[in-house]
C-alpha cells in the first residue's frame, strides 16, 4: 500500500506557477528524492507536503486518507527537517531535544545522549545551542528528527552545513529509517547512495 | 525507545516549561516591563503636585496606560523569534492543536508580564495614592484585565510576526482593540480607589477575558497560518 500519495498538485507563488502538476506515490521503506534549480520549488513542495502551504489544486494522502481530513494525525507521524534547525540558542543541546521531542513523547536522559552520539556530537549536550558550529546545530536537528520517531520524514537540504562525514551519516540515518518501514521526502543535491527499490526520483524545473 | 505518546496537556505543560525556562535565561528582556510599569507609575507622583486627592484622581490612569503599554513592550517578541529559528514550524507540525499549543505560549506571556505586574501594583498603586482599602479591587481589575490584554495583544503578534520593524504596527493594530479593557479597567480602578462598588467593570472585564480566551486561540492560530506559509 503507498503511504504517501500526491496527485496533480498545483501551486502559484505570487505570478509564479512553481508546482505543475506534482505527483508521485510512494511506499513504507522508500524516499523520494526532490531534485531541481535553485528556485525550482523544492522547499515549496515540501512545505506543502507538510501542509504548511494550502495547495491550489490536487490532493495529498498519507496512508489513503487526505492529510486535510485529519491534519493532526498526519502530523503525529511527520518529523520535518527544514532550513531552520528549529534549536533555541538559550537551550542546551539536550534541552533543545528534551523539549522538542517531549511535544510527542517523553525521551529519557539515555536516549537524548545516545541520539547525540549516533550523530557525532556526544560532547555538545550541555552546551548552549547558540555557542555551537553551524554543522553542530545540524547534527543536533537530526538527533531530533531521529529521536521523534515518525514514520514519515520529510527533509529539506539536510546535509547543509555538513562536512563529508556528516553526509554520510545522514545516508546511515536515512537508511535506518527506510529499513524500519518509514518513508521519506529528501530535497538534496547530494547523491543518495540508495537501492534502486528504495529509491524514487522527482526533478522540479 | 518509547514511542507512546504523550497527552495534550504533558505537551502544552512542556512548552510552557520551555518558554518559562527561555524567560528566565533572558531576564533582561523579562524584567523589561516591569520595570516600565514602575518606572512610568512611579514618575505621576514625581512630575505632579504632590497631592492626595490629585494623585488619586489619575492613579487608574497611570495604572492603566502603564498596564497597557508595559504589556505591549514583550508583544513583539512572542512570536517572532519562534517563527525565526524554525520552532514554531514545529509546533504546527507536532500533531497538537496549534490554538492550543499557542495559547499556552500566550499564557507564558501573561505569567512573564501581566502576573509580576499584579504582584508589584500595590506598590505602584500606594505611590499614587490608592488606599489600602482599594487593593483587592485595584488586583482584582489588573488580574483580569492583564489576561485580557496578553490575548488580544498575541493575535496581533500573530499577524505581524513575519514582518520586520513590526513594533508600530503592532501597536496600532493592539492598541483600538485594547482600549475596551482599558475603560473598564480604569473605571474598576476609580470605583475602588473610591470605596463604591465596582462590580460592573469588574464583571465586563471577566467577560472580555473569557471571551479572549474562548476566541483569539483560534484568530491567532489563523494568524499565525498565515505568517508561516
Amino acid at each position: 500500500m503507498n503511504e504517501l500519495t500526491a496527485e496533480n498538485l498545483h501551486l502559484w507563488r505570487s505570478e509564479r506557477h512553481v508546482l505543475r502538476g506534482v505527483d508521485f506515490a510512494l511506499e513504507g521503506g522508500q524516499c523520494l528524492q526532490v531534485t531541481g534549480s535553485n528556485g525550482a520549488g523544492k522547499t515549496t513542495l515540501l512545505r506543502a507536503l507538510c501542509g504548511l502551504i494550502p495547495l491550489e489544486e490536487g490532493r495529498i494522502c498519507w496512508r489513503g486518507r487526505d492529510i486535510n481530513d485529519d491534519r493532526e494525525s498526519f502530523h503525529a507521524e511527520l518529523g520535518y527537517l527544514g532550513h531552520d534547525n528549529a534549536l533555541k540558542g538559550d537551550l542546551s543541546a539536550e534541552e533543545n531535544l528534551r523539549y522538542a521531542v517531549g511535544l510527542r513523547r517523553r525521551p529519557t536522559s539515555s536516549e537524548i545522549a545516545e541520539a547525540l552520539a549516533r550523530v557525532g556530537v556526544p560532547e555538545v549536550a550541555a552546551q548552549r545551542a547558540r555557542r555551537l558550529s553551524a554543522g553542530q546545530r545540524r547534527r543536533v536537528a537530526l538527533a531530533r528528527l531521529n529521536l521523534q520517531g515518525a514514520a514519515l520524514w520529510i527533509m529539506d537540504e539536510p546535509g547543509s552545513n555538513l562536512d563529508k562525514s556528516g553526509q554520510t551519516l545522514v545516508l546511515d540515518l536515512l537508511q535506518s529509517h527506510l529499513k524500519a518501514g518509514g518513508a521519506a521526502v529528501v530535497a538534496t543535491h547530494q547523491e543518495l547512495d540508495l537501492a534502486d527499490q528504495q529509491l524514487r526520483r522527482l526533478a522540479l524545473q | 525507545m518509547s514511542t507512546q505518546r504523550l497527552g495534550f496537556a504533558d505537551a502544552a505543560r512542556g512548552l510552557v516549561a520551555r518558554d518559562l525556562r527561555l524567560a528566565l535565561r533572558r531576564s533582561g528582556d523579562t524584567l523589561q516591563p516591569l520595570g516600565f510599569f514602575l518606572v512610568v507609575t512611579t514618575l505621576f507622583p514625581l512630575a505632579l503636585d504632590p497631592e492626595l486627592s490629585r494623585l488619586r484622581d489619575i492613579a487608574p490612569a497611570a495604572l492603566w496606560v502603564g498596564a497597557l503599554l508595559s504589556s505591549l513592550l514583550a508583544l513583539d517578541r512572542l512570536f517572532r523569534e519562534d517563527a525565526q529559528d524554525g520552532t514554531l514550524e514545529q509546533l504546527a507540525l507536532s500533531g497538537w492543536p496549534f490554538a492550543g499549543l499557542l495559547l499556552a505560549k500566550t499564557a507564558v506571556h501573561w505569567l512573564m508580564t501581566g502576573l509580576p505586574l499584579v504582584v508589584i501594583a500595590p506598590l505602584a498603586a500606594t505611590a499614587l495614592g490608592a488606599p489600602y482599602a482599594a487593593m483587592p479591587g485595584i488586583l482584582a481589575s489588573l488580574l483580569l484585565g492583564t489576561v485580557a490584554l496578553s490575548l488580544i495583544g498575541a493575535v496581533g503578534a500573530g499577524l505581524t510576526m513575519s514582518l520586520s520593524r513590526n513594533g508600530s504596527l503592532l501597536a496600532l493594530l493592539v492598541l483600538p482593540l485594547a482600549v475596551p479593557v482599558l475603560i473598564f479597567g480604569a473605571r474598576a480602578t476609580a470605583l475602588a480607589i473610591a470605596g463604591e462598588p465596582l462590580g460592573g467593570p469588574l464583571y465586563l472585564l471577566a467577560a472580555l477575558a473569557v471571551l479572549g480566551a474562548t476566541l483569539a486561540p483560534w484568530a491567532l492560530a489563523a494568524a499565525v497560518r498565515i505568517g508561516l506559509e
